[in-house]
């Protein structure tokens, strides 16, 4: 049995069929074909899937399409304004923020939410924040001070 | 120094398709009338199957095939091979048992392929394997490595008695046994190094294509080293030959030596594509990748250390057991030995070394190269050693260190245990981290931290690694059954502009922006007019992948060579243009000029005429301008350093939090280095997770305990801190580009100084042992049972 969803995701609105047992992220890599957003565990820890989801960071493969119907998503495809990088894409960049990019959507999609709702947080807080994402590449160094470097972008924007 | 040359710290030229999504990871490719495949793994650490029955299976929803051990028999395939061998002390070879990439009648690990299926979508396919009926026996398993040899053990291989795959040497036995006869003192130590699980964020994944109207294989693949897998698969497994086969590793999200190997879900989809002539795609679930990728390290030791009244190191033996899994994986056989037993001397002058490595079979994942392969073995050994050496002669770290440390002007050094280290000043880098980070300043915060009740510690690293693998002469002689040589091709296009092909793979590495700093700076041109290209064998000549931290010290130099070649021909073009001899054409800047005058032609001029010949030396030199150069060390690259690892414990918990890190290297020379200390930072994370946090736990029958990320611990950002880094580099003689590997030094420096961290902060309560991983409720029982019962108790 399929079930007929529809929802805007980066600003454009997309509607699909899918199965009752379809996730988020599935709905988003399979049938819209924006593989930006990452699958890097099957247990809700590793955090490469985090979308938004009305404005909250969501791990896509812990909610269902179904459950998404009606929303508005950002995707990774979505974050920067046409060819200008989000502030937080460019701390990443210049701070040497990821490595395999593999982790990448899911962080940026963190740390963006973590300077959305927390804008002065300090290095603990923004480790203590970061939990739910796992990176094996860069040791969160770089990630810590890029997410650092973003939140003063974001505010000087 | 350019901005975009050599030594500076140029933002990586990959990151904009890592930022904005558009990457193009293997489960990100859809092929026209792709089908998917699940496959039906063993519940099993040990069984035999009985029955295996696939058709209400076969007749599921969607179902397109399903094959088996027996199909693949049928085609006479081959297992998937094992790249070294290695010979017992009778000089007898290991045992290799056969591994089909799906089993026929019995299954020897949990995660164990028995069938595939594959379906219209991944969903039926998987649905379809629950129909899938299987009858198995369930055989008693053997888990432990310390545990296989016992006369009692299961058996895993009826041609490998006793569990045995190898029974190794190097070194004078006897010698040994009598230099610790006599020494003044003789320190002696069991430990283990802990399994691992290389957990890169992408899962592993593979589609395989086939086109019948050429007979075209193609295989995309998350793979650190295509143009071996082609090779293995191509003719070992399948049987097809190279110009049918392409292999393609596009972006690669994270390897750490678990994406070397050749496993056999590359093959099972290489091979049913043709079957049923459609594109399949597999791709790895994580729990998947918990039982079926190649874990790492899983030693048992004992050793012994002799010293002399001084503390100065006489001899040393090990003895060590090391798990190889169920099945010998590509490189298995050599971590323990060559990449492990040659790195015994340490930085030190040591001048008697012998090592026994017994490899056993068990009936777990295969395990092979993880993050420093052998080295960070080696180097937990000695440094625990060392470190508990000290303590019983009541040395300080360093002072002990300093006695012992072999002298930056006994370079190059011949150690005991085959290895000739071209250079390195293991006194200069500990002496610049104990500056770092403040070692006479310890004791105070000891104090400081006791009267808030934690106790404080401070751990000691001092190494040195073997990496750049690999030199084909050496290897060879150690076992290998390829060299490991890099290909580098420079193709220069007719306005100026290069494309590099490498055969090294970034998987993380960026070597889009290293490569091209090379390149920007030798030929003088923009960065922005370099592209790098690498991960197909249809566009590189040949390669041998990225593993061993040899991509730059192996694969950048075959790049630098093959740039050599176009400046020698480009010097020809030039002395004809410039009408001038070509001993007068000097290359500056990016700019041919004639010695002495104001005469030059741009780089981009030189090109164009190279491809727009009508002004040529047509008569003594071929038009076009790309040339192609392989590479093959004359040694390793033996990079060093010093960690120092702060501790604070909390008693009442038994939490270890890791104050400071710092870290001082030797890589040489840097080509960026912003990537280098990512590389540290990442290395030392994986250390730190290895020394605190992760262990892969298998129960008494085979069963893994730590399947997932619920039960595996990750290190995540907060266990970790900022760390501190320096470098105090000597250029290395025997590279051509004075570079050392960088990629694996973090994992293979920093688990001994933060164990000897946690057991210097433990000391005063007599504490002289903890196992990795040091956590909590290991400390809290350690501090338990160490400390005086309180009053109430």
């Amino acid at each position: 049995m399929t079930i007929s969803v529809s929802m805007t995701v980066n600003g454009k609105t997309v509607s699909g069929d899918v199965e009752g047992r379809t996730l988020l992220v599935q709905f988003l890599r399979e049938q819209l074909h924006l593989t930006g957003t990452h699958v890097g565990c099957d247990t809700s820890q590793c955090g490469a899937c985090v979308v938004h989801v009305d404005g909250q960071s969501v791990k896509s493969c812990t909610i269902l399409a179904a459950q998404a119907n009606g929303t508005e998503v950002v995707t990774i495809e979505g974050l920067a304004d046409g060819a200008t990088l989000h502030p937080m894409q460019e701390a990443f960049r210049e701070h040497h923020g990821l490595q395999c990019g593999f982790c990448t959507p899911g962080m940026l999609a963190t740390g963006y939410d973590i300077v959305r709702r927390l804008p002065d947080a300090d290095e603990a807080r923004i480790r203590r924040e970061l939990s739910g994402n796992i990176c094996r590449c860069t040791g969160y160094h770089n990630i810590v001070k890029a997410i650092k470097a973003g939140a003063e972008k974001m505010s000087a924007a | 120094m350019s901005a975009t040359g050599i030594g500076a710290s140029v933002r990586r030229k990959e990151d904009l398709r890592f930022l904005t999504g558009r990457g193009n990871y293997t489960d990100d490719i859809n092929r026209p009338g792709q089908t998917h495949a699940y496959i039906l793994r063993s519940p099993h650490a040990h069984a035999k199957i009985e029955r295996l029955d696939i058709s209400s299976a076969q007749a599921a929803p969607g179902v397109i095939a399903i094959f088996t051990g027996k199909d693949m028999a049928a085609d006479a395939l081959g297992g998937l091979p094992c790249g070294w061998q290695i010979h017992s002390r009778d000089g007898s070879p290991m045992k290799e048992p056969a591994h089909p990439p799906l089993v026929i009648d019995r299954v020897r690990h949990v995660g164990d392929q028995i069938a595939v299926v594959i379906a219209e979508t991944l969903g039926q396919a998987k649905d379809a394997a629950e129909l899938i009926e299987v009858d198995y026996a369930p055989l008693p398993a053997i888990a432990h490595p310390g545990k296989a040899l016992a006369s009692a053990a299961p058996q895993v291989w009826d041609e490998a008695p006793g569990n045995l795959c190898y029974d190794w040497v190097i070194g004078d036995e006897a010698e040994v046994d009598a230099a610790i006869k006599g020494a003044h003192h003789v320190t002696r130590i069991e430990l283990t190094n802990n399994r691992l699980i290389p957990n890169a964020m992408e899962p592993r994944a593979a589609v395989g294509e086939y086109d019948r109207s050429t007979g075209d294989y193609t295989l995309y693949t998350t793979s650190q080293n295509p143009h071996v897998i082609r090779l293995l698969m191509g003719a070992f497994v399948l049987h097809i030959p190279e110009h049918r086969l392409r292999v393609v590793a596009p972006d690669v999200g994270g390897g750490f030596g678990s994406k070397i190997y050749h496993y056999a879900e590359e093959a099972i989809v290489t091979w049913a594509s043709a079957k049923v002539n459609r594109p399949i795609k597999w791709t790895a679930e994580r729990s998947e990748s918990f039982i079926t990728d190649a874990h790492g390290r899983d030693h048992v030791t004992t050793a012994h250390l002799a010293m002399d009244k001084d503390g100065k190191f006489l001899a040393f033996k090990v003895e060590t057991i090391a798990n190889m899994g169920a099945y010998l994986s590509t490189f298995a056989p050599c971590v323990p030995t060559y990449l492990y037993a040659t790195l015994l001397a340490g930085v030190y002058t040591t001048p008697k070394v012998f090592a026994n490595v017994k490899a056993v079979f068990t009936h777990t994942v295969p395990v092979d190269a993880y993050r420093g392969a052998g080295r960070p073995e080696a180097t937990y050994l000695i440094e625990r050693i060392v470190s508990q050496a000290a303590r019983e002669m009541g040395l300080d770290q360093a002072e002990l260190r300093r006695r012992n440390f072999i002298k930056r002007e006994q370079f190059p050094y011949q150690t005991p245990v085959a290895l000739v280290y071209d250079s390195g000043d293991p006194g200069g880098c500990m002496e610049k981290a104990l500056k770092l980070a403040d070692y006479s300043g310890f004791e105070a915060r000891r104090k400081e931290a006791a009267a808030r009740g934690k106790y404080r510690g401070i751990g000691f690293s001092t190494y040195v690694e073997a990496c750049g693998i690999a030199p084909s002469a050496v290897v060879g002689s150690l076992g290998a059954r390829a060299g490991l040589y890099e290909c580098g091709q420079v193709r220069v296009h007719p306005t100026g502009s290069v494309t590099v092909f490498t055969g090294t793979h970034s998987h993380g590495q960026g070597h889009e922006t290293t490569f091209a700093q090379l390149v920007s700076d030798k030929l003088g041109i923009p960065i922005e007019n370099v592209d790098v290209v690498h991960g197909d064998t249809a566009k590189v000549p040949f390669g041998m992948g990225t593993y061993g931290s040899r991509s730059l010290a192996v694969g950048g130099v075959a790049i630098d060579r093959a740039m050599d070649k176009v400046i020698a021909k480009a010097k020809k073009i030039a002395a004809h243009l410039l009408e001038a001899a070509e001993a007068d054409i000097v290359f500056e800047n990016g700019e041919f000029s004639v010695a002495g005058t104001d005469r030059k032609k741009a780089f981009g001029e030189i090109s164009l005429a190279a491809y727009v010949p009508h002004n040529y030396p047509i008569t003594e030199l071929e038009p076009g301008l790309e040339e192609t150069a392989f590479f093959d060390p004359l040694n390793f690259s033996y990079p060093g350093g010093a960690h120092l690892c702060e501790v604070e414990i909390d008693p009442d918990t038994g939490v270890t939090q890791v104050i400071n890190f710092t870290a001082v290297d030797d890589f040489g020379r840097v080509i960026n280095p912003m990537i280098v200390e990512g590389q540290v930072h990442g290395g030392v994370a994986q250390g730190i997770g290895q020394a605190l946090l992760e262990a892969c736990v298998y129960d008494e029958e085979g069963q893994l305990i730590t399947g997932s990320f619920m039960d595996y611990t990750m290190p995540r950002a907060d266990n970790l801190v900022s760390f501190t880094l320096d470098t105090h580099n000597v250029p290395a003689p025997d590279n051509p580009l004075g570079v050392k590997g960088c990629g694996e030094v973090g994992a293979i420096g920093s688990p001994p100084a933060v164990i000897n961290a946690v057991i210097d902060a433990l000391s005063p309560l007599g504490i002289t042992d903890i196992s990795m991983p040091a956590t909590p409720p290991k400390v809290w029982q350690a501090i338990r049972s160490a400390r005086p019962p309180l009053a109430a108790e």
